[in-house]
């Protein structure tokens, strides 16, 4: 089965320096020009695209997010129509969960990963292309429709009925549901390249003790997209199916029932929870290692509690339906499981308090970012333990107390990460060094600004305000903490204006970053800043957890791979022992076709279901033109 | 930062089948997840057959011979199916032609088959929420077939091009590996649609 | 640090407590149930903010204590790391039994809270998109009458209200009396609470439930049973006949004027069943679900342009004579 190497092929063993470096980016360089840039599938490139288009998705979010709050800082204002306040609410939890949480933290996966696991591109890069493509038309179609207002209104848990054809009549239903149809293809697509990338793209060396944790994470991250995210698929299509074709899934007078539709949902949407917070403890651990100078402690720990988490999550979605008229003893079963997490998750924030405390921490901006996680996280954690409680919960559910702590769960847990993770990793991917001066006041901003916005939001729920109320009245005494809220909302927009800026200058006037400025120890260190094409020069060999710190002066390299065409190296699942020199695709124009025929077939068919017939044909045809082999010379062995 | 070479990779393979390669744990990625799929599905079956009193609702059960005659078809197939991964891996580029085609004429058999099935479920998938998630779960278990055949049929045209090369054993084999997967996640679909009414 | 810890810590924890005296308060209870609930949510408030006092203060030693110096991150003590692992793992044991306890204590005050009682008051209430059906239901007939938006209960004495939705889901909760539940189509669900004092409790919906569902508020009206006996034979009656021209007038219009296809007015020919029944409306306290009181004033607005108070509602603005507006509200005014 093996086929021997051709005599004349150039390999990396026979050159050396520059003129290895030169040969290997002429050949994986994404090509020049317009076309090129929509054939690209370097990894990097697309992970780019990815961090910021999901950027420029949490900037649209956020911009709503401000509107509510001008809406109610006050009682009775005006500034919203009810019906565009919930096409907005509706809106910022579908941009937020949708097409900035999950996207974001898949496309610092899909940047980081490949360098961090030491390989030259992310598994199946065509299909990274593809899923990228995809997520960009779903985005830009719930935008567009937002924009023409038929934005969906039915909150971005859209339950039935209210979100039937019976009770919602416009397409704004259909919109959101095929949404979701856009993301979860482009997530899922993301997630397996994420599995085989980490399962057979290490370098040789990097057995499974050897991993870094936010490897480790997105890792776990990926398996819960793959187990989470069917089951959103099912739900948004029997949906779409009950508006469409009057299928009756979820028609109680026909055998159906609304809560179907909260099971599937919430098996999805609890997962979807740690989807978003796994990945920002990766990059908690990451950071805490490079600026508390030394590793983790308890990194067997932190990843048997990342499994464990995984593990759980899906095992407490029905903590979401406490107050629909469970059988009680069943609730109270949930109560305890979805209180048993904060075990696997305490015992992280255990092995990170111990590290901080070894350790001799430097505090720049990413470790501040990461200590105002620990505060607001474990807030966030410790009401969602009241939360799991049955009797708190049917006091506190669908109020303000839990719009507080979802925020700080989900800012705290992983948008504080996030953060730090771009100031962490922003000199390896733009080579320059964000500004240190903006940063401590970008983290001061946000920390305060947070905490004034969403701390007085537990106090509103206990008081009595619901969720999802376009306005109040003036004498339901909620005015004085909504005008609070609204305050520290602002300040805290004001904090990613700020980041913003810091980006923006520091692009252009940042002080060069070097390969390694922070001496971090993890493999995406060990190349320049920004990688070239390549990424490595030549494959580097692991031979410790902490590769760059054990090893400073050399970094041992694998030869022997192709220098004119583009190989990677495939490694065995445990001991990442070499076993193929696997060829990698090139560019290629026929994803961003394939997306387009996909986009064609997923809009019209919301529109007429024969578009199920003649959509299918233009996709058979892409996906064809995709897989068929192009002649070129690592097709043909 | 320095380098020092310790070790040539240069006489490794540039494919291999199995767990080896890269496509393959692409390919088990994707039958997870929609393994995971079929068992979201189900799980909304037996949802949906727990909530109601009478079950089929207002249909009888539907009729047997079909998905029974699929069943067969699909456990016999793993045969031919074997024979082409024997085939493959032994690069046996006129047998893994012939075992391709046999495939490729099964799975036709089957959609055909399917056809029937669909016609004699003895329920539309409008007359009640039993006729929508049978037909949801049918259809989805068609939606795999079809992609299967049709991989099936590009690899077997491939398959009399210029292009039948070694690496593309490897994506027979690959196919080969899928296709079990559609038999495997028919088998308790057909226990579940064909059965499960008649309780 | 510690100290000024402390003193946060305490001003978060009593300033909510101080706040409790809301018209819709899970702090401020006037039940057992509510009492219960807030009783278990102490305790968790209580744990809770013991363990985010620790966890803050570990962090803040951990920053400020002094540091062994180390000239590279790998030179580790394994001492210190052996004795940090026992430490993690005491950690994790402990939370574990902390976890395990507060759901025990959740449980018992679960059981507390949907405690069964046979000899309920019964009542019967149906969400729709944007009120409250209300519907008391005895053995005869003649003893059950229907009232929207209003829920008069006996102090003292265990109520049961049997959720249904018209439409969409619903859910109800009045948080000084209990927590909520969902009304859930093609699903019956029930809730006990019982009120110890006399008293106006306010409630809303908190199931999103579309484009009103910010103005789909009730009240919980407690009255002594004495009192509750006398308002429940007199809702029992049919609706007054108008005792002058004006009402008489607003009568026929009432009928003439469309109005009578959504509405039931009991001894009238008046029997719409879409909105809410106003045999008694002249005595209810708010109109169009809690959204304003009703007075003549208000009652005149709201039905000369519904869609202006509450839009997107589903009551269509009729075009009426201001004289005709004037004859309805005053036969409305009389339905006491």
């Amino acid at each position: 089965m093996s086929i021997a190497a051709e005599p004349n092929d150039l390999r990396d063993d026979v050159l050396n320096g520059l003129q290895l470096s030169t040969q290997l980016e002429r050949v994986w360089r994404t090509p020049s020009g317009w076309m090129g840039a929509l054939m690209a599938v370097d990894h990097k490139v697309v992970g780019r695209r990815y961090i910021v288009t999901a950027f420029v998705f949490l900037l649209l979010g956020g911009i709503l997010a401000v509107l509510m709050r001008v809406q109610l800082a006050g009682p009775e204002k005006t500034f919203l129509s009810a019906d565009k306040y919930n096409q907005v609410f509706t809106m910022h939890g579908s941009t937020m969960m949708f097409l900035f949480a999950v996207p974001v933290m898949e496309a610092f996966a899909v940047y980081l990963v490949p360098l961090m696991v030491g390989t030259r591109n992310i598994a199946f890069p065509r299909l990274n292309a593809f899923s990228y493509w995809m997520f960009l038309f779903g985005g830009c179609f719930l935008w567009i429709s937002f924009l023409f207002n038929v934005g969906p209104d039915v909150g971005w848990f859209s339950y039935v009925p209210l979100s039937s054809l019976q009770f919602t009549p416009t397409k704004r239903a259909d919109v959101w549901a095929q949404m979701i149809t856009f993301t979860e293809v482009a997530a899922l697509a993301v997630a397996v390249e994420i599995v085989v990338t980490v399962f057979k793209l290490r370098a040789p060396g990097m057995t499974l003790d050897r991993i870094p944790l936010f490897v480790w994470a997105m890792l776990v991250t990926a398996f819960l997209v793959m187990f989470a995210m069917p089951s959103i698929m099912v739900a948004s299509t029997s949906l779409i199916l009950d508006r469409l074709v009057n299928t009756r899934f979820y028609d109680s007078s026909s055998g159906g029932h609304p809560l179907l539709w909260q099971h599937l949902f919430w098996f999805f949407g609890h997962p979807e929870v740690y989807i978003i917070f796994i990945p920002g403890t990766g990059m908690v651990s990451a950071i805490l290692a490079t600026f508390a100078r030394r590793p983790v402690i308890g990194y067997p720990v932190v990843i048997l509690s990342l499994i464990a988490t995984g593990f759980l999550s899906f095992g407490l979605w029905v903590h979401h339906m406490f107050v629909t008229g469970l059988p009680q003893l069943g609730a109270a079963l949930f109560t305890a499981s979805s209180m048993l997490i904060a075990v696997p998750s305490g015992l992280q924030i255990f092995c990170w308090l111990a590290t901080l405390w070894d350790g001799r921490p430097v505090y720049r901006t990413p470790l501040l970012f990461v200590i105002g996680f620990i505060v607001i996280f474990v807030l966030g954690g410790l009401s969602g333990v009241m939360v799991a409680s049955v009797p708190i919960d049917t006091q506190v559910h669908d109020t303000y107390f839990v719009v507080a702590h979802f925020h700080y769960v989900l800012i705290g847990g992983a948008v504080f990460p996030l953060i730090g993770a771009v100031y962490y990793w922003f000199p390896k991917i733009a080579g320059r060094m964000l500004s240190e001066r903006l940063g401590r006041w970008n983290f001061w901003l946000a920390f305060i600004g947070f905490n004034v916005a969403f701390f007085p939001m537990h106090i509103l729920g206990l008081i009595g305000m619901p969720r999802r109320v376009y306005t109040y009245t003036a004498d339901m005494d909620w005015a004085h903490l909504n005008l609070l809220s609204s305050g520290g909302a602002l300040i805290f927009a004001l904090s990613f204006a700020l980041l913003l800026v810091n980006v923006i200058y520091s692009l252009r006037k940042g002080e060069l970053a070097g390969d390694n400025p922070w001496d971090a120890s993890t493999l995406e260190w060990a190349t320049s800043s920004p990688p070239p094409p390549q990424n490595f020069d030549r494959i580097p060999v692991v031979k410790h957890r902490d590769p760059l710190w054990a090893d400073s002066e050399s970094l041992p390299v694998v030869a022997g791979l192709s220098a004119e065409r583009r190989e990677v190296l495939l490694t065995s699942l445990a001991e990442a022992e070499p076993q193929i020199r696997e060829a990698s695709p090139e560019p290629s124009i026929w994803p961003l076709l394939a997306a387009i025929a996909t986009t064609i077939f997923f809009i019209g068919s919301i529109f007429t279901p024969w578009a199920v017939l003649w959509g299918t044909p233009p996709m058979a045809v892409t996906l064809i033109g995709w897989f068929w082999p192009t002649g070129s010379k690592e097709d043909e062995e | 930062m320095r380098q020092t070479i310790v070790r040539d990779v240069s006489d490794l393979p540039t494919y291999g089948y199995g767990p080896r390669s890269g496509p393959w744990w692409g390919a088990m990625g994707f039958m997870a997840l929609e393994g995971m799929g079929f068992a979201v599905a189900i799980g909304a079956y037996l949802y949906l057959y727990a909530v109601n009193p009478s079950w089929p609702i207002g249909a009888s059960p539907p009729d047997l011979w079909p998905g029974t005659v699929e069943t067969v078809i699909y456990v016999l197939s793993i045969i031919p199916n074997e024979f082409t991964n024997r085939a493959a891996h032994r690069q046996d580029l006129a047998k893994v032609r012939i075992g391709l085609i046999v495939m490729a004429l099964i799975g036709i058999a089957l959609l055909v088959l399917r056809g029937f099935e669909f016609a004699h479920l003895n329920t539309r998938w409008d007359n009640s929420a039993y006729g929508s998630i049978v037909w949801l779960i049918l259809g989805l278990h068609t939606t795999h077939l079809a992609t299967d055949l049709g991989d099936t049929v590009v690899l077997a045209v491939l398959m009399f091009t210029r292009h039948a090369k070694p690496r593309r054993f490897s994506d027979v084999t690959d196919n080969v590996f899928y296709w079990n997967f559609v038999v495997l996640a028919w088998l308790p679909l057909y226990v579940l649609l064909d059965w499960v009414p008649r309780l | 640090m510690r100290v000024w810890v402390r003193r946060v810590l305490v001003l978060c924890m009593t300033w909510p407590l101080a706040a409790c005296a809301g018209r819709q308060s899970a702090l401020d209870p006037q039940g057992p149930q509510s009492g219960q609930i807030l009783h278990t949510l102490f305790i968790f408030l209580a744990v809770a903010a013991m363990v985010w006092t620790a966890v803050v203060i570990v962090l803040g030693i951990g920053m400020l204590r002094r540091k062994r110096s180390a000239d590279r991150p790998l030179d580790l003590h394994q001492a210190f790391e052996e004795r940090s692992g026992r430490v993690i793992l005491a950690l994790g044991i402990a939370t574990t039994v902390i976890v395990l306890g507060l759901s025990l204590v959740s449980y018992a005050g679960q059981r507390t809270v949907f405690v069964k009682d046979e000899k309920a008051h019964t009542l019967k209430i149906i969400g729709h998109q944007w009120w409250w059906e209300v519907r008391y239901e005895a053995d005869s007939p003649h003893q059950s009458f229907v009232t929207a938006n209003e829920i008069r209960i006996p102090t003292g004495q265990p109520v049961k209200v049997e959720l249904e939705s018209a439409d969409v889901i619903h859910s109800f909760w009045v948080p000084s009396l209990t927590g909520k539940m969902d009304l859930i189509p093609g699903q019956k669900n029930e809730l006990q609470f019982t009120a110890k004092n006399a008293g106006v409790y306010r409630g809303q919906c908190a199931e999103f439930c579309g484009i009103q569902h910010a103005h789909m508020a009730f009240a919980v009206i407690a009255m002594s049973p004495d009192e509750f006996g006398r308002w429940r034979d007199h809702e029992n009656q049919s609706a007054n006949s108008p005792a002058d021209q004006l009402g008489k007038q607003g009568e026929a219009l009432f009928r003439g004027r469309g109005c009578a296809l959504c509405h039931n007015i009991s001894g009238t020919l008046a029997g719409g069943q879409l909105g809410p029944d106003l045999t008694h409306i002249g005595s209810r306290t708010t109109i169009a679900a809690g959204t304003l009181p009703n007075t003549p004033a208000t009652l005149g607005a709201w039905i000369a342009d519904p869609q202006h108070i509450k839009p997107g509602n589903l009551m269509p603005k009729m075009p009426l004579q201001s004289d005709e507006l004037i004859a309805i509200i005053h036969y409305l005014e009389q339905l006491k």
